[in-house]
């Protein structure tokens, strides 16, 4: 029989990163697909990154994962969102051909040393002593492994909606994994319900896109993967359309044929990308929404109407696509639905998205209530790390939320638990300023490099990248008077004194270029490093006042809570605090000042009685002769 | 061994001031509070109801006849199962029903402040209360009373918690500007935005250039000088006798002058008699204690200047002294006229530097901020105008955290153990 050092069951993007982050560990490892042509495939909108996500795809590509990738050998459209604003908040998003990024997807899992792809349906866990000890496939063979991780979707107890219709499987086509759903049932975890959904898929060639206006690709070069070089495919371009007065009215007139409305959906969808029915429902009064139509390949005509996700009836979704500009005899190739799942409420997991119920089993994904690629990819990888680390005695990178929008996602979740589906925004991440799209390798690899899971290839790539950034920071550090910049036609004060580049950095209309003749370096080299120090250098005084805040977290971060840690026994705890905190149990005080509702009182409560706790046990514990 | 301050044990303490005394109150609170009424009383007690009982010993030896009060958790003060024994206030009393507690098993003395520190880590008050309630036991005029009184009953928590509201709402408009302008249901940021933002920071303002509460402790100083035999030491001795004095100067600050710190209609004021000055003292040790009173005259809210008109430091009050005596000099300027000896004068000047006290020191049932809440309170102040100033939403966004931060550790939402410590330090046991 084969052994394992971890198992993965699904070929999404979390089983995709997960088995490829245990295998880099150096893990022997396997990834279990129903189907192993479907490994890869993009379930829903074809478009990789946006806001906060943008920052994801990022990190996961700076500590070496696929999605960035296989983002770039797909990508069709490039468009850096929130470009108005600070760079922070930029959001990098592709349009990917779905069949090119599968494709790439495919390759890069076949060319991952240590992985093995198996083709089943994994039926059930193999348990034993409480502990996981395997998969068992439907057809009764096992594979053997301590580690398993679930990165099943909406797979999981999946029931699709399309107006009074009823299906049970995730994705159209296949089928829900439903005995693994009644297993995890009987192990008593804390499950819950949540709905996603997508819009009906268009026959582009039904599509009069003359009339509507065009949404270019951007014409820079950024990749969303730091290993790109460059962009691969010809560029589409996407429209803009809007719904009308028109199409809210048929929707209101059959609201009672939506299963959101008719009651057999109640489980919570996403605030954020709400379907339109919904969106109709609760902003009433505005007179269109906005629709991107955006080309789901080059060799395809299907194209997604990005803003319409629906779960009404056929009928009601062919009048609504009908009513809007440009689609007035726009064909539905394949209607839109909701989906309705169970997920596991991530309080469930530990930092490292293990359940603490059943040891080994590790969960990445939808299946931990959270909705996006981008979200699952990001799991899938700290899961993967994590297995595959703990299988070599290697601890994975250390991820917190002052380094990462991955750290901080992973640490919302298992504290505060979802009550919609989690979708990552820049909004959650409290040292956004430092957390910026543009520096997740600076932020990242090196971690990487020192937990050995980043490949040569990169390791080569960053370290040369520090090269030069050294090279840069020299530069930056040399000193220019202000009377040399206004000699120069810049406008600053001329008695503005000698200083250094970084300073003068933060003046206003003050940038690399107009101070190129200063830093010694050609910062064309690498212009992508150097505008990303120069933002530090701007953003230099708000960092510096935030470390002084890490540092407090830091020390709170020291005093541990055991998992076992008996919060009922907290004098002055009450009931519904020792609920919230046993349901999450945050594995530090820092961490319990962040689940959800827990009062300063209850804190200062725990914090007395948890350094009791370490007084008592240093005292009982055996004095060194 | 248990750490002191561990919230598992029952603690006993003396909750009213020192024996003897017309009653001592001893309170006890824990899990263990309902056994020792048991123990003492014989019976279980009605909540929230005074009863007439005689207490004993676990011998059954009569101690006491009390009235007894008993405060089932977390419906307490401290929020745990709470015990009041209102004995008679004698020291013998007050002791044999102490050591009667105490000699319960899981019974032990109270350290400093843990009663406090018990209702603040079990939601009875937050740390602004607690900080309030720390001033009022420690409160020895009446304007620290009422002000401290304030703080206690949650008007400056209560203020912060309006504040946060409101920095909340404009950090939710903010991030909905960031994270969602390219979808279009969020539009950019709403009008009225930069004015609420203003507004937010005035009212921030309007609270820091009040009073302190530090002021409170350490009084109105009003410095007396003049040359030597002005007649300083005399007016000095007329001002604070027979006034009600006030025994806890601030710690830590230096007093080489004569200070004496004295409650007039339960305002706090601080008398200085400094050193003659005069400019041409050749003997060092006097150039150092004329040195300290030119220091102790910037320091002082008040100069009450003896010397000749107009030779005194600026917005120093003219007083015309020794009006009995027969070589008085009359000051054609003077603001007073008063004579030690009979006492002329005296009281109008003690009215006028009370009157003066009142416009510097916190008003009567006005919560004062003391120096760790003024700290953070500017601290927000700061974060708001920068964020007022800024047209990158980004740095918008991280001001207004800021702010919320700083209020967050106002009311103890984020604390260290070092800051409570030092809080509960302050108190006296039993409260």
């Amino acid at each position: 029989m084969q052994r394992y050092d971890v198992l993965v069951i699904g070929g999404g993007h979390a089983g995709v990163e997960a088995a490829c982050a245990a295998a880099r560990m150096g893990a022997r490892s396997a990834l279990i697909s129903f189907d192993l042509g479907a490994v890869g495939a993009m379930s829903c909108n074809p478009a990789i990154g946006g806001l906060g996500k943008g920052h994801l795809v990022r990190e996961v590509d700076a500590l070496d994962g696929v999605l960035g990738r296989a983002a770039d050998a797909g990508a069709i459209h490039y468009r850096m969102l929130n470009r108005s604003k600070g760079s922070a908040v930029w959001g990098p998003r592709v349009q990917a051909d779905r069949v090119l990024f599968k494709a790439e997807v495919q390759r890069l899992v076949q060319a991952q040393a240590n992985l093995d792809l198996v083709e089943g349906e994994a039926a059930a866990l193999a348990l034993r002593g409480g502990r996981v000890a395997g998969v068992e496939f439907a057809d009764g063979a096992i594979l053997e492994a301590p580690r398993v991780i679930l990165c099943t979707g909406t797979f999981l107890g999946g029931v699709l909606f399309r107006g009074e219709e009823r299906f049970e499987g995730g994705r159209v086509g296949e089928n829900a994994a439903t005995r693994l759903a009644e297993q995890l049932r009987a192990a008593e975890l804390p499950m819950a319900r949540l709905k996603t959904g997508t819009p009906p898929r268009l026959d582009g060639r039904s599509i009069d896109w003359a009339s509507l206006p065009e949404q270019p690709s951007d014409d820079e070069n950024w990749t969303m993967s730091a290993l790109s070089e460059r962009r691969v495919n010809p560029q589409v371009f996407c429209a803009i359309t809007r719904t009308t007065l028109e199409a809210h009215d048929v929707i209101r007139d059959n609201f009672h044929r939506s299963p959101l409305f008719s009651g057999a959906i109640d489980a919570a969808g996403p605030r954020y990308c709400p379907s339109i029915e919904d969106k109709i429902h609760r902003f009433g009064d505005r007179d269109g929404h906005q629709v991107f139509l955006e080309p789901e390949g080059l060799d395809t005509h299907l194209v997604y109407p990005n803003g319409i996700s629906t779960s009404l009836p056929v009928d009601v979704q062919r009048a609504v696509v009908r009513s809007m500009p440009g689609l007035d005899r726009a064909e539905i190739v394949e209607p839109g639905y909701a989906v309705e799942y169970d997920h596991i409420d991530p309080r469930a997991l530990t930092p490292d998205l293990q359940l603490r119920a059943i040891p080994g089993l590790y969960c990445a994904g939808q299946i931990n209530g959270t909705t996006g690629y981008e979200e699952a990819a990001a799991q899938g990888l700290v899961a993967g790390l994590a297995a595959g680390g703990e299988a070599m005695g290697r601890a994975p990178p250390k991820l917190d939320r002052a380094n990462s929008y991955i750290a901080v996602m992973v640490d919302d979740l298992t504290l505060q638990g979802v009550s919609e589906p989690y979708r990552m925004l820049t909004s959650r991440a409290e040292y956004r300023l430092r957390l910026r799209a543009n520096n997740a390798s600076s932020r990242l690899t090196a971690l990487g490099i020192a937990a050995g899971c980043v490949s040569e290839e990169r390791r080569r790539w960053y370290e040369r990248r520090e090269e030069l950034r050294a090279r840069f920071i020299a530069g930056f550090e040399r000193e220019v008077g202000a009377k040399d910049l206004v000699d120069h036609g810049l406008k600053v004060r001329r008695d503005g004194g000698q200083k250094r580049i970084e300073e003068w950095l933060r003046h206003d209309g003050i940038d690399l270029t107009v101070l190129q003749p200063w830093i010694g370096e050609n910062v064309d080299q690498d212009l992508e490093l150097a505008q990303e120090m120069a933002e530090d250098a701007v953003y230099a005084p708000y960092l510096a006042r935030q470390d002084a805040e890490l540092q407090d977290l830091r020390a709170s971060e020291g005093l541990a809570l055991a998992p076992d840690f008996p919060y009922a026994q907290v004098p002055g705890l009450s009931n519904e605090m020792v609920e919230r905190l046993s349901d999450a149990s945050p594995p530090t005080l820092a961490a319990a000042g962040r689940v959800s509702g827990v009062t300063p009182a209850a804190l200062a409560a725990l914090l007395v009685h948890a350094r009791r706790r370490e007084a008592e046990k240093a005292d009982s514990a055996p004095k060194a002769a | 061994m248990t750490s002191a301050r561990d919230g598992g044990s029952t603690i006993v303490a003396l909750s009213s001031g020192a024996p003897p005394a017309a009653i001592g109150v001893i309170r006890v609170s824990g899990p263990k509070a309902k056994g020792a009424a048991r123990a003492l009383v014989g019976r279980l007690l009605e909540p929230r109801r005074a009863t007439l009982a005689r207490l004993r010993d676990a011998d059954g030896a009569l101690l006491d006849e009390a009235l007894v009060l008993w405060f089932p958790g977390p419906r307490s003060a401290t929020g745990e199962d709470l015990l009041e024994l209102h004995c008679h206030g004698g020291r013998a009393v007050v002791d044999a029903v102490h050591r009667a507690l105490v000699a319960l098993p899981g019974l032990r003395s109270a350290e400093a402040g843990e009663f406090t520190r018990r209702a603040f880590a079990n939601g009875r008050m937050d740390l602004a209360q607690a900080e309030g309630l720390a001033d009022l036991l420690a409160a020895e005029t009446e304007l620290q009373r009422s002000t401290a009184l304030a703080s206690a009953q949650g008007q400056l928590s209560g203020q912060i918690g309006e504040w946060r509201e409101a920095v909340l709402k404009l950090s939710a408009q903010v991030e909905a500007a960031l994270d969602f302008s390219d979808e279009d249901d969020v539009e950019e940021l709403p009008e009225g935005f930069t004015k609420s933002l203003e507004e937010l920071g005035r009212a921030l303002g309007n609270w820091l250039s009040r009073a302190r509460a530090e002021k409170l402790g350490e009084g109105f100083r009003v410095a007396l000088a003049g040359p030597p035999n002005a007649g300083k030491s005399s007016l000095f001795n007329a001002l604070v006798e027979s006034e009600a004095a006030i025994t806890s100067p601030i710690a830590g600050t230096t007093r080489d002058a004569i200070e004496r710190n004295v409650s007039i209609n339960g305002i706090p004021l601080s008398f200085v008699d400094t050193a003659g000055l005069r400019s041409d003292s050749e003997d060092a040790i006097e150039q150092v204690g004329i040195d300290r009173a030119k220091s102790e005259l910037d320091r002082a809210d008040r100069v009450l200047w003896l010397g000749p008109e107009g030779e005194g430091p600026r917005d120093a009050w003219e007083i015309a002294s020794r009006s009995d005596a027969a070589d008085f000099e009359p000051k054609a300027g003077a603001r007073f006229k008063v004579s030690a000896k009979t006492g002329e004068g005296v009281s109008e000047l003690k009215v006028a530097l009370v009157k003066a006290a009142g416009g510097t020191l916190p008003k009567p049932g006005e919560a004062a901020l003391n120096a760790r809440q003024h700290h953070l309170l500017s601290e927000a102040h700061t974060a708001l105008c920068a964020a007022s100033d800024s047209t990158d939403l980004l740095i918008v966004g991280e001001e207004l955290r800021t702010v919320r931060l700083a209020f967050d550790r106002l009311v103890g939402r984020t604390t260290t153990e070092d800051m409570l410590d030092a809080l509960f330090g302050r108190f006296c046991i039993g409260k």
